[in-house]
């Protein structure tokens, strides 16, 4: 566990990717098997344990620390299995009693209390020497083979067996979360250094493969043969588009570059090959277990590319749902048919890869295009419906298509060179996506709240409202949006300044600030769109709001009247 | 037996003992200062007389100039003198070199005035010295039970790792220039690495100070990038303050892998924040465990707490049955020298 815990350890930290990889491909080749085959799988999102709630952490931590120091801890780090990790007491090893004192009551011993002693003051602690701590291999088959009822004793267990970066990796592998900037595709790469192959090599073998992966690593190392296990419906890497830049707008011309919407859901690879059917994401994880109405009429024969929306079948043809619709079938690993029938989930075509039996990904996108519209037309589930092309004439047509789209759940275009093949990874050129600019507001700070972890000393978190009409004539502040980034570091600093000095009331770590029309700060908040709401006093609730400047120069009653934003949920 | 209070009590300039007309630790400038240790928050220049240890008079020397005080007396460690009524002694305080905890004893009743310290053994200072006392002043920096930190050499394993598996990196180590630069250059030594350790400008002098005062630093070179020299830097160790790391200066050395050692380095958010990619938790102050461990020791009557993260230590205290309470002293670094 400790080479693991380390591991995680320094890639969370690690931001340059090279860097990242040699820690991977260094631990993928000191590590024993099954230890790096249950890491790589943990990386990966391959392994599903049982879920471990964070309430049950917490609950397990309540028998052993104060609720009071806790809670200053908790509040001090900010994240939750940070936290418990760091916190977590061991249950033995008592501390020897303090020498007593001559006409003094003896002193407590360390354990009595929250935060007891793990070693002796003044002593080194073994902590980080490894010695006598179960080996990440150890831990997972423990957890696989734990019922349900056993969970809870079988992490406490762990918890006590591990020193506090083994803590902390176990609670993030427990809670299925590990979140620490490495990407499947990522740990893919490292795969291939490893063993001197391509990317696409490990992509193509990686289906039908299980954790702990000895065949594979076998097969890297050299001491064994190439797992052939994937060969039916295998994952293809997909082709990724450039931002459209400035410089770029010249090349954009109808007969050079087709243009279609980009859909603001995710993207999606629909395999079917002689009725083994698969839906990968775009680095080759197979979600068919999220989205198994989808999955189930994937009715066509090839592998087509696209993106995965929710909606409705209205009058033979499929209408988009909202970003937040789509959100409740997200981060799910499977799906109740209940949802799965509030929320149904369909494909919308771009690319094909496979036709039938054919590989198409070297014919130019205009054959492939023809040749989708084909293939889209046979599907009978009513899942599957193809991006429509956008017609124009001029680069400044789509200019002003970009800006209003007809729907809220395009966030741009895409634009693909009609002679180019399908090509894996992000060449520049063959496609550009040009997103439409995220909406902006000019809002007045109404509430700051202490951030956590980092932040915890500063007010970070902002409530910020604009003009609506009061009730008894002329116009109030009306909260609209929370953010809690966007802003610099200097800016932080200069919000909480403002927010230290102008407070004009306390609710616990709340502070109102003043917001008149004369004083008060009009912060720039950019966000991604806008939805009715019932659980807002605007009744808009935004989406990604970030502060985008601080407008200090901008008196509160020159900031935005509410009706500018209806006007953008009714446009 | 007399209230505490009338030996030591908390004031706008620092602890003040009426009895004996001195101050602990002033933070602005009096008459006559009883100074812990060398870390710019507990020694300020321009006390009329200061009282300190000998390797602390050096330090204030080095950082402010041989006229940081109208006069000075050393202080030998052990040693007690009476002050008015009040007798006073320095013991070591295990925190850097010279660090000193100030025991003062009046009427029958004592109190320790920890200053920083820690308990775990420290190569480049003496070891805290424990004294039984009625009140213990503690310092609580890292007082907050998810504080715990790791042993030495395991800390030093990660750099040593580091430098192994990055061999074309620069490895630049922030670290405060008293105490904690010397320290990691010396768990170094003691792990084995004998190359020249490379020091920023800021940590000469009292890198040179500790040499002299017997603590072997091995080969040290000023860390300047000469044009051309870069490549020379690959796989080096480079030790200079924090606040070094993010100027110029620093960009000059190879795909440089930033390192700070310090106990802040146990919440990765922290760590984060710095742009810190190989966090070492190496601090000089007392972990949840010695604070506590040491109350629990000592076992005074009351125990007061000067700075850091009071409140989690006065809750520690209650529910072990010790009077406890903040002293919410102002001027002292919440960071502390850390
Ligand atoms: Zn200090």
């Amino acid at each position: 566990m400790e080479a693991f815990a380390d591991l995680l350890d320094r890639l969370v930290l690690t931001p340059s990717r090279n860097a990242k990889l040699k820690l991977l491909s260094d631990y993928f080749r000191d590590t024993p098997d099954p230890d790096r085959g249950y890491a790589l799988a943990a990386l990966t999102g391959a392994l599903s344990l049982r879920g471990v709630k964070p309430a049950m952490l917490r609950a397990l931590v309540a028998e052993r620390v104060d609720p009071v120091l806790f809670g200053y801890s908790y509040d001090y780090v900010g994240d939750l299995a940070e936290t418990i990790a760091l916190v977590w007491p061991a249950k033995a090893s008592p501390h020897p009693d303090p020498p007593p004192r001559g006409g003094r009551e003896k002193g407590p011993s360390a354990e009595d209390f929250a935060g007891g002693s793990e070693k002796e003051s003044g002593g080194l602690p073994p902590a980080g020497s490894g010695q006598g701590t179960p080996s990440l291999g150890a831990v997972v088959e423990a957890l696989l083979a734990a019922s349900r009822s056993e969970g809870p004793g079988l992490v406490e267990r762990l918890l006590d067996s591990l020193d506090a970066p083994g803590r902390w990796a176990l609670i993030k592998l427990v809670t299925g979360g590990l979140r620490i900037g490495v990407s499947a595709r990522l740990a893919k790469q490292a795969l291939a250094d490893l063993g001197g192959k391509e990317i696409g090599e490990i992509e193509e073998v990686w289906h039908g493969l299980a954790p702990p992966y000895r065949p594979l690593f076998a097969w890297l190392e050299g001491r064994g043969a190439r797992p052939e296990a994937a060969a039916r419906a295998p994952f293809r890497p997909v082709m990724l588009a450039q931002p459209l830049e400035e410089r770029d707008l010249g090349l954009v011309t109808p007969e050079a570059y087709a243009a279609e919407w980009k859909w603001d859901g995710i993207r999606v690879q629909a395999v079917n090959e002689a009725g083994t059917v698969r839906l990968y994401s775009r680095t080759g994880e197979d979600v068919a277990a999220a989205f198994p109405d989808l999955a189930a009429a994937i009715d066509i024969e090839g592998a087509i590319d696209g993106e995965l929306l929710v909606g409705r079948a209205e009058g033979g043809r499929i209408v988009a749902g909202s970003f937040s619709e789509l959100q409740q079938r997200l981060n799910r690993k499977s799906v109740t048919p209940k949802v799965a029938a509030a929320y149904p989930a369909f494909m919308r075509a771009y690319d094909v890869l496979v036709d039938g039996g054919e590989d198409v990904r070297a014919l130019p996108f205009r054959d492939r295009r023809a040749r989708l519209e084909a293939l889209v037309a046979r599907s009978l589930a009513g899942r599957i419906d193809l991006s429509p092309l956008v017609a124009f004439a001029t680069v400044e047509d789509l200019a002003v298509l970009r800006g209003r789209p007809p729907e809220p759940i395009i966030e741009g275009l895409m634009l693909k060179r009609w002679d180019a093949p399908y090509e894996a990874g992000r060449p520049k050129g063959p496609w550009f996506k040009w997103k439409r600019d995220p909406h902006t507001v000019d809002a007045v700070l109404m509430y700051a709240q202490r951030g956590h972890g980092k932040r915890s000393s500063y007010y970070s978190d902002y409530t910020f409202g604009v003009w609506r009409p009061a009730e008894g004539g002329g116009e109030e502040l009306v909260p609209v949006g929370k953010a809690y980034f966007g802003f610099t570091d200097a800016e932080l600093a200069e919000i909480d300044r403002f927010v230290r000095k102008n407070t004009v009331n306390r609710f616990g770590p709340v502070r109102e600030v003043v917001h008149t029309a004369r004083d008060g700060l009009v912060l720039e908040v950019a966000f991604e769109g806008l939805q009715r709401s019932g659980r807002h006093r605007s009744g808009i609730a935004m989406r990604f709001p970030r502060i985008a400047r601080l407008r200090w120069d901008k008196p509160p009653a020159e900031a935005d009247r509410i009706a500018a934003l209806e006007a953008l949920i009714a446009g | 037996m007399m209230r505490p209070e009338d030996l030591l009590c908390p004031g706008p300039s620092g602890l003040y003992s009426p009895l004996g007309d001195f101050y602990v630790d002033p933070v602005r400038p009096v008459p006559r200062a009883l100074v812990t240790h060398g870390h710019s928050d507990h020694a300020r220049a321009g006390h009329q007389a200061v009282l300190a240890t000998a390797e602390t008079l050096k330090i204030m020397a080095v950082r402010y100039g041989a006229d940081f005080a109208g006069a000075t007396q050393a202080m030998p460690l052990g040693e007690t003198i009476r002050i008015g009524e009040v007798a006073v002694t320095f013991q070591p305080a295990g925190h850097v070199l010279g660090s000193a905890q100030i025991v003062v004893e009046a009427r029958g009743c004592r109190i320790v005035v920890s200053g920083d310290y820690k308990r775990r053994p420290d190569p480049t200072c003496a070891s805290f010295h424990p004294v039984p006392c009625d009140v213990f002043i503690t310092e609580a920096t890292f007082g907050l039970p998810v504080f715990r930190h790791p042993s030495d050499a395991h800390e030093i394993g990660k750099l040593l790792a580091s430098l192994e598996a990055f061999p074309e990196r620069a490895h630049l180590v922030g670290a405060y220039p008293l105490g904690k630069a010397q320290r990691v250059i010396r768990l170094l030594r003691d792990a084995g690495y004998d190359r020249t350790i490379h020091i920023h400008g800021a940590l000469e002098k009292l890198c040179r100070l500790y040499e002299k005062e017997g603590v072997a630093l091995g080969p040290l070179a000023p860390a300047t990038v000469e044009t051309g020299r870069k490549a020379e830097f690959a796989g080096a160790v480079v030790v200079g303050p924090p606040s070094a790391f993010s100027d110029l200066w620093a960009r000059r050395f190879p795909d440089p892998v930033p390192a700070f050692a310090s106990g802040w380095m146990t919440i990765r958010q922290r760590a984060k924040q710095r742009g810190v990619e190989l966090p070492l938790i190496l601090s000089d102050h007392a972990d949840w465990d010695e604070l506590t461990a040491t109350i629990a020791e000592l076992g005074p009557a009351e125990v007061w707490v000067t700075h850091g993260r009071e409140e989690a230590l006065v809750r520690w205290c209650e529910l072990a049955g010790i009077r406890a309470r903040p002293l919410h002293l102002v001027g002292y670094e919440d960071e502390g020298e850390e």
